[in-house]
């Protein structure tokens, strides 16, 4: 089973210019140690301090918000399309 | 003029200025942020009075380059009492910030396009573009059209007509999505990574979203330099009800008002009410949903400023409330009817949840309460088909007119004696 994952522009520099990568996780868990372990560069930025995944990344599957397919339960399918898309708040604290 | 740049909400680091949303390091969204100290001797009460009737008064706390030059006067909206809709809602203190006689395009969009341009001008796009809900999209089309960009805009295809015919008349190219806003939204920000245009509500965010603390500062001066008591602002992204925040504070901050605890609510269409949902459950994060409802500028399942939203509200000690459908259609008539103020769909959820909020006792009818409507009821006026009967038209003479009131009055007509 393989599943391809896009890399926003944003983020290529701490992936060496890997726009995407093809890889077999099943699920967002497994998906994120993937690319801890492909771009180690990458992972101060997909998660904090405490090594939660940050909040303001959104995670879509073929063009599905994941967390309306189950987030962190929902099991990947063979030729899923995962997007990561950083959301965009002008966000006055 | 005051030096501002863009730094990190999050992690605090800073950016310059650059036409982008987001923190590289930590996701989180980029801010602009000010030299206040330079700001306390050349933003005062005196200065700013002094200028012309719209937003451009507050200058200096807008992220404006030095050259440039204003050609439209946006905002200054009236601040109107509403004596007779307060009694409707059993308030006594009830104004209403009237943003949908806003220029140029009737909503409060105009205010922070205006500002998205001015930026979008001096980073040397010729291309400006959106994704929007509607207003966003007739604002960035006409002042677009004025300033000479070319503009690209993305909508969900099943848009109110008047806002669909109000962005192509300008001359936008205009995209419809088969799917949600937030679907858009996610498209918008695809888009932008891949194009060298300027999206005013994606890479150019954290400068257009501060045109919104120009509804926080008139309502402010219009108030003779007072905060009000409470605050009931409509809720789509979250990004209006924290820029008023912003613009409060800012104001306490550099003396031109005194300090107080501003109570701020939200309002939402029920049908999408994700941070109505929060705030109610008392979690500080967003669950996103699927829109259902008519109030389409209001239909965004995951507000970008959702997270910051429920924090503005929390911390001010409001609330947060949602509407149905129906009780936005007879919102949007009660405000026209007591207040001669035809407002769209996002006024009735304002109006709405104002009369739950007093129903509720959140807020006291002695208080002064501002609600903010922020478009304009004729880009909407689908909502209203098969409220009104078209009457059969009468001859033009007044023996037919006598006989027509006669029968509307549902009373002999009696003649006056001469």
């Amino acid at each position: 089973m393989t599943i391809t994952v896009q890399i926003p522009s944003a983020l290529r520099r701490h992936t060496a210019g890997a726009g995407k990568l093809d890889c077999s996780a099943a699920n967002l868990h497994e998906l994120f140690s993937v690319l801890d372990e492909k771009f180690p560069d990458l992972k101060p930025h997909l998660r904090d301090e405490a090594g939660q995944v940050r909040r303001f990344l959104n995670v879509y599957v073929n063009e599905e918000d994941i967390r309306f397919l189950g987030g962190q339960g929902y099991t990947f399918q063979d030729g899923d399309e995962v997007l990561l898309v950083p959301s965009i708040a002008g966000g006055a604290e | 003029m005051i030096a501002y740049e863009l730094r990190c909400r999050e992690c605090g680091k800073t950016w310059g200025n650059i036409p982008k949303s987001i923190c590289d390091e930590c996701f989180s969204p980029l801010e602009v942020s000010y030299d206040y100290d330079a700001a306390r001797a050349v933003f005062t009460r005196e200065r700013i009075t002094g200028r012309p009737a719209n937003m451009w008064r507050y200058a200096e706390l807008l992220p404006l380059p030095p050259d440039y030059r204003p050609s439209l006067p946006v905002g200054f909206t009236p601040l109107l009492s509403a004596p007779h809709l307060a009694k409707e809602l059993g308030a006594k203190r009830l104004c209403i910030k009237n943003d949908a006689v806003c220029l140029p395009t009737l909503s409060f969009k105009d205010r922070v396009v205006a500002v998205a341009l001015a930026n979008a001008r001096s980073f040397g796009f010729d291309t400006v573009a959106c994704s929007s809900t509607g207003n966003l999209a007739n604002s960035v089309a006409a002042q677009a059209a004025r300033e000479g960009f070319k503009a690209w805009i993305f909508i969900p295809a099943d848009l109110e007509p008047a806002k669909i015919v109000g962005t192509q008349v300008f001359g936008a190219k205009l995209v419809r999505i088969s799917g949600s806003y937030d679907q858009v939204n996610r498209l918008c920000s695809q888009i932008a990574d891949e194009r060298n245009w300027g999206f005013v509500n994606v890479n150019l965010r954290p400068y257009y979203a501060e045109g919104s603390k120009t509804v926080g500062f008139e309502i402010a001066e219009q108030l003779g330099w007072r905060l009000p008591d409470n605050i009931v602002v409509p809720m789509a992204g979250g990004s209006l009800i924290t820029k008023i925040r912003k613009a409060f504070d800012e104001l306490i901050q550099l003396g031109l008002v005194e300090e107080k605890q501003v109570r701020f609510f939200g309002a939402q269409a029920t049908g999408c009410s994700p941070i109505s949902t929060a705030v109610k459950a008392g979690s500080a994060e967003i669950e996103p949903q699927k829109p259902a409802t008519l109030a389409r500028s209001l239909a965004i399942g995951n507000p970008a400023d959702g997270h910051y939203a429920i924090k503005t509200i929390s911390r001010s000690g409001g609330w947060a409330e949602d509407v149905s459908d129906a009780q936005v259609v007879d919102s949007i008539q009660l405000l026209a009817q007591t207040e001669g103020i035809f407002t769209e769909t996002a006024g009735g959820v304002t109006v709405g949840c104002a009369r739950k909020l007093y129903e509720q006792e959140r807020i006291s009818p002695e208080e002064t309460t501002v609600l903010c409507i922020t478009g304009n009821g004729l880009k909407t006026t689908d909502v209203l088909a098969g409220k009104y009967a078209a009457e059969e038209p009468i001859a033009p003479k007044i023996s037919q007119f006598d006989k027509y009131l006669e029968q509307a009055l549902d009373a002999p007509l009696t003649v006056e004696a001469a």
